[in-house]
C-alpha cells in the first residue's frame, strides 16, 4: 500500500489520518507542532512562524496558522470536529540559524517561538510528550499517526525519533 | 490593505533597477575576486507567498550556503547571498588556496568559513554602497553571518520581520552565473533583498514614485 504524505508549508497547518503521514520541511526558527490522538490515529501539524498575532496590526483577516496563539487553538478545534478527543503534542524546531551579537529581539525568534508554543499548549490543557528544539540546525520532520513517532532529520546527521 | 496590492508596475521597475545597480556592482566585485567572468541575470522582482519564496532556492530542504545580514538606516531589510555548495566550495578554495576545503561535509575549517563570510561581506557591501550612492539613502549593514543548512530554514528567518504584517514577500532577486555554465547544470547563486514593509514607501518616495496612501 502506498502511504500518502501530507506536506505542510510555512505558516500552514493540515491534518492527516493513518495510514498517511504528515511532514514539513526546512524548519528553522519556526516551530513545528504536532497534535495527535493516538486512539483515533489522527494528527495535525502546524508550521508556526511567530509567537503572537498582536503585531498583525490593522489586519482584518489573519492567517491563523502563522502565530502560536492562533494556530494551536484553531488546530485543536479542527481536529475535535474530525473526531479527535484526547490530544497530546510533540514539538520541534525553534533553532537559531545565525549567530548574532545584536541585541535585537527579533534575532531570538526561535526561543521565543518555543516559549509561546509551550505556553499555548499549557493554556489549552494539551500535554507536551516530547520535544527536539533549539540548536542551530534546520529540521525536516515527519509524523506517523499510526506509531505516534516523530522523525526529525537535520543536515549531515542521522535522523532521530521522538 | 496589503502591501502587495499597492504596488504598481512602475514600482516594480524601480525595485528592479535597485537589483540591477546593487547586484551589478556586486557581480563585478565577485568577478575580480575569483578572477572569472560572472554573468548577472536581469533582476526579477517577485511578489510571492512564503512557500514560493523558499522554492526559489531549489526547495525547502535543499542545502545551500548563505550569508545573511540586516540593513538598518533610512531603509531596513534583510539581504541574503545564497550559493550552491559546489560553487561556494570552489570560491573558497580559490580565495584561500586550500584545495582540501569543501562545503559538502562538516566540520568546516574556521578559515574557510571566514573566507566565505568575507566574500559575502564584500559583495553585499558593494551592493549596498551602490544602492546608497544611487538613492542618497543612508544604509548600515550589520556584520554578516554565515550558515550552511536547508534553504527553507535559512530563508524563513529573513521573512520573520515582514511576516508580522504580511503574508507575501516582495523580493528583489538577482541570479548570478559563472560564464559558461549550462542553464540547467546548477542552482544559481542568488542575491535576495527583502526590504521591510515600512521601507517600500521610503524607497519609492526617494526615487520619485510615491505610493498613494
Amino acid at each position: 500500500m502506498i502511504k500518502t504524505v501530507v506536506r505542510v508549508g510555512i505558516a500552514d497547518m493540515k491534518i492527516v489520518r493513518a495510514p498517511g503521514t504528515i511532514r514539513t520541511s526546512g524548519l528553522g526558527s519556526c516551530v513545528g507542532v504536532i497534535l495527535y490522538d493516538s486512539k483515533m490515529k489522527i494528527a495535525g501539524l502546524a508550521h508556526i512562524m511567530l509567537p503572537d498575532s498582536s503585531l498583525a496590526r490593522e489586519k482584518k483577516s489573519i492567517n491563523t496558522a502563522k502565530f502560536a496563539d492562533t494556530a494551536l487553538i484553531a488546530l485543536q478545534k479542527e481536529m475535535a470536529a474530525m473526531g479527535a478527543k484526547s490530544l497530546k503534542a510533540k514539538i520541534s524546531g525553534g533553532a537559531q540559524m545565525f549567530q548574532f551579537t545584536s541585541q535585537n529581539d527579533q534575532m531570538r525568534i526561535g526561543p521565543r517561538n518555543i516559549d509561546a508554543v509551550k505556553r499555548e499548549l499549557q493554556a489549552l490543557g494539551i500535554q507536551l510528550v516530547a520535544e527536539d528544539t533549539g540548536g542551530n540546525s534546520g529540521r525536516t520532520i515527519e509524523f506517523d499517526p499510526e506509531t505516534c513517532v516523530l522523525e526529525i532529520r537535520t543536515v549531515y546527521q542521522d535522523p532521530i525519533e521522538i | 490593505m496589503g502591501l502587495e496590492k499597492q504596488i504598481t508596475p512602475l514600482h516594480l521597475d524601480v525595485l528592479k533597477e535597485i537589483g540591477n545597480i546593487g547586484a551589478g556592482n556586486a557581480a563585478t566585485a565577485l568577478s575580480i575576486l575569483v578572477d572569472k567572468k560572472i554573468d548577472m541575470k536581469v533582476p526579477t522582482v517577485r511578489i510571492i507567498t512564503f512557500d514560493e519564496m523558499l522554492d526559489l532556492t531549489g526547495g525547502h530542504d535543499n542545502i545551500v550556503t548563505a550569508v545573511f545580514l540586516r540593513v538598518e538606516g533610512d531603509v531596513s531589510g534583510s539581504i541574503f547571498f545564497i550559493l550552491p555548495l559546489d560553487q561556494a566550495t570552489r570560491y573558497v578554495q580559490q580565495l584561500t588556496g586550500d584545495l582540501s576545503f569543501s562545503f559538502s561535509e562538516p566540520p568546516y575549517s574556521e578559515f574557510g568559513l571566514s573566507a566565505m563570510q568575507e566574500l559575502g561581506n564584500i559583495l553585499t557591501g558593494s551592493y549596498l554602497t551602490s544602492l546608497s550612492d544611487f538613492t542618497g539613502l543612508d544604509l548600515y549593514p550589520s556584520v554578516p553571518s554565515i550558515s550552511v543548512d536547508m534553504a527553507g530554514a535559512i530563508i524563513s528567518f529573513g521573512l520573520i520581520e515582514l511576516s508580522h504584517t504580511e503574508d507575501f514577500a516582495i523580493v528583489i532577486d538577482t541570479a548570478l552565473d559563472e560564464n559558461g555554465q549550462k542553464e540547467s547544470e546548477t542552482v544559481k547563486g542568488h542575491f535576495f533583498f527583502l526590504p521591510d514593509p515600512d521601507s517600500f514607501s521610503v524607497i519609492f518616495k526617494t526615487l520619485g514614485v510615491g505610493m498613494n496612501d
